[in-house]
């Protein structure tokens, strides 16, 4: 069973990569029982979409 | 001095003295914030204008001209990125401000997060887009970020960086990228919680 620290860590690198069909599996576990990390999961979601949206087209929403 | 040359007598009017500072002003603010170095982002900054007075002439107002003038600044700023990468100091890369150590002490000695650490639930963030206070927010928690933290973060989310050319080019394992892009995540994630989620008002 993934610790939380694995589990975010694995999170954080779906961002950047494909995960194998095991680490796949061992997060869905993990994402049942932890709220904490589904919300990170989500989080971590959200950031790249504002990343993107800050440094995409358009004039930067703060600017 | 950038003497402003416009491309027609219709666009002189676009490029007043204030707007043309504020511009400016906008533009290195931006490079700033993702070159980390303040020589390169002038460069950026003044090619990008340069580039922009020479095609002003098309435009009749200044919402459309500002756009195009911040996506050719973007193009400045990537291929800086691009071409500075190569000298980015490998060891400053994995340095001791930036060390997981910090963020080894989000978990307890179980691997689950502490309690205070733990995200918690954010309400619509969504809707936190539409608003320009948070995009403030999200900008200074940028800025908070270690500089190659800051710019191995951003040039992920820029295109055609895809995590292997960062890695590859920077002469860094796989492992090593995605390590600092999880703390920028996880720094980033705490500094939008702390300041704009919680509804707390003290900075982190």
């Amino acid at each position: 069973m993934l610790t939380c620290k694995q589990a975010a860590a694995l999170l954080s690198q779906s961002q950047d990569r494909r995960l194998v069909l095991r680490e796949r599996l061992a997060l869905r576990l993990h994402l049942l029982v932890c709220d904490a990390c589904r919300n990170f999961q989500r989080q971590v979601d959200f950031l790249s979409r504002t990343g993107r949206q800050f440094l995409g087209r358009g004039v930067p929403p703060s600017f | 001095m950038l003497e402003a040359v416009p491309a027609s007598p219709a666009s002189a009017s676009l490029w007043d003295e204030a707007f043309l500072a504020q511009t400016r002003r906008d533009m290195t603010r931006f490079a700033d914030l993702q070159l980390r170095d303040r020589a390169a982002a002038e460069d950026a900054v003044q090619e990008a204008l340069a580039e922009a007075l020479a095609g002003a002439g098309r435009f009749s107002g200044r919402a459309a001209l500002k756009t195009w003038i911040f996506a050719i600044l973007r193009h400045k700023i990537v291929d800086t990125l691009r071409s500075r990468r190569r000298s980015i100091n490998i060891s400053s890369l994995v340095s001791d401000d930036e060390a997981s150590d910090d963020f080894d002490a989000l978990f307890d000695h179980t691997g689950h997060w502490q309690a205070d650490e733990a995200p918690r639930t954010w309400q619509d963030p969504e809707a936190s887009l539409a608003q320009q206070q948070f995009w403030a927010v999200f900008e200074a928690c940028l800025n908070r970020l270690p500089d190659n933290t800051a710019r191995v973060f951003m040039m992920r989310e820029h295109l055609g960086f895809e995590t292997e050319e960062i890695c590859n080019e920077l002469a860094i394992t796989a492992n090593n990228c995605w390590v600092i892009l999880h703390r920028a995540r996880l720094q980033l994630r705490i500094c939008l919680e702390k300041n704009w989620f919680a509804g707390e008002a003290t900075p982190c």
